[in-house]
């Protein structure tokens, strides 16, 4: 039976859930997501200039330690149990930002251990984050085709 | 360099506030959200507006997720430069490296140190 085809009575279901629904109070969440999420960024910018000032990196390449280290402090509070209490207060606010996309990564590895490491960590860590890399990769693979395409047909104009 | 705190922490909060209203307005998954706002930012790095926003907002720009869209891009049209078509396929984690090799490494770590909780 496809999505569209529901019988009279799963309608007036459907009607009477959203009547009871909770309303998100979406205002307070968003702003509790701007604070933590700024927050993060600016703990990263912190790095950022640690890298650039003490070990010689540019601003255009101080990104890549500075998800390195995101990472790794997410890491550590991933695996304290701090992080899924943040994720709890400041839904997108800490999914977000890489250190959300290292955590789903972690929590997924330690949640699976007791399956071994081969199956269980091995196999399931990238259970959450895989869809990331998976439609990040083929976004990335398609914008490049058509970027290089124009640019060798129509010369270096575009870039 | 207080100006670029501030900007981080604005550009930054305010890609929270997107991920936040997909979540609770357009009703999607965490996962969905995520997909898509690596897509966006490999489409906006298409477009040439990903590297002045980075000039702009710093880690603002750079730690959020769309990040990851973006360095996939830059590092696939680097090689493409260099090598044509076939640069993309081995050009494409020249620059995100750090962020997926950190996340395996480290998952491993935490996995080998802590144990799951409840």
């Amino acid at each position: 039976m496809g999505k569209n085809n529901k019988t009279p009575e799963q309608k007036q279901y459907e009607k009477l859930e959203q009547q009871h629904e909770t309303k998100r109070p979406v205002l307070k969440n968003c702003i509790k997501a701007f604070f933590v999420g700024g927050t993060i960024c600016a703990i990263g910018q912190a790095v950022s200039y640690f890298y650039i000032y003490f070990f010689n990196f540019t601003e255009q390449t101080a990104s890549n330690p500075t998800v390195a280290t995101m990472i790794f402090f997410s890491m550590l509070l991933t695996g304290f149990g701090v992080y899924d209490r943040l994720g709890q207060f400041a839904g997108a606010g800490s999914a977000v930002p890489v250190t959300g996309f290292g955590n789903s990564v972690i929590s997924a590895a330690i949640e699976h251990r007791t399956e071994g490491f081969v199956l269980g960590v091995g196999g399931n860590m990238f259970k959450l984050a895989g869809s990331v890399i998976l439609f990040g990769v083929f976004s990335a693979f398609v914008v490049a085709l058509i970027k290089t395409i124009v640019i060798q047909w129509f010369g270096g104009g575009f870039q | 360099m207080l100006a670029m705190f501030f900007w981080a922490f604005v550009v930054g909060g305010l890609f929270c506030v997107i991920g936040q209203l997909l979540f609770d307005v357009a009703k999607l998954t965490p996962g969905h959200t995520l997909s898509l706002m690596v897509v966006a930012g490999a489409v906006l790095d298409g477009l040439g507006l990903y590297e002045p926003l980075m000039d702009f907002a710093g880690a603002g720009a750079t730690v959020p997720i769309s990040s990851f869209g973006n360095s996939l891009v830059h590092g696939a049209m680097q090689e493409a430069q260099a090598h044509g078509i076939i640069g993309i396929i081995t050009g494409m984690f020249e620059v995100t490296s750090s962020g997926i090799s950190s996340a395996i490494i480290f998952a491993f770590i935490g996995a080998l140190l802590f144990k799951a909780k409840g």
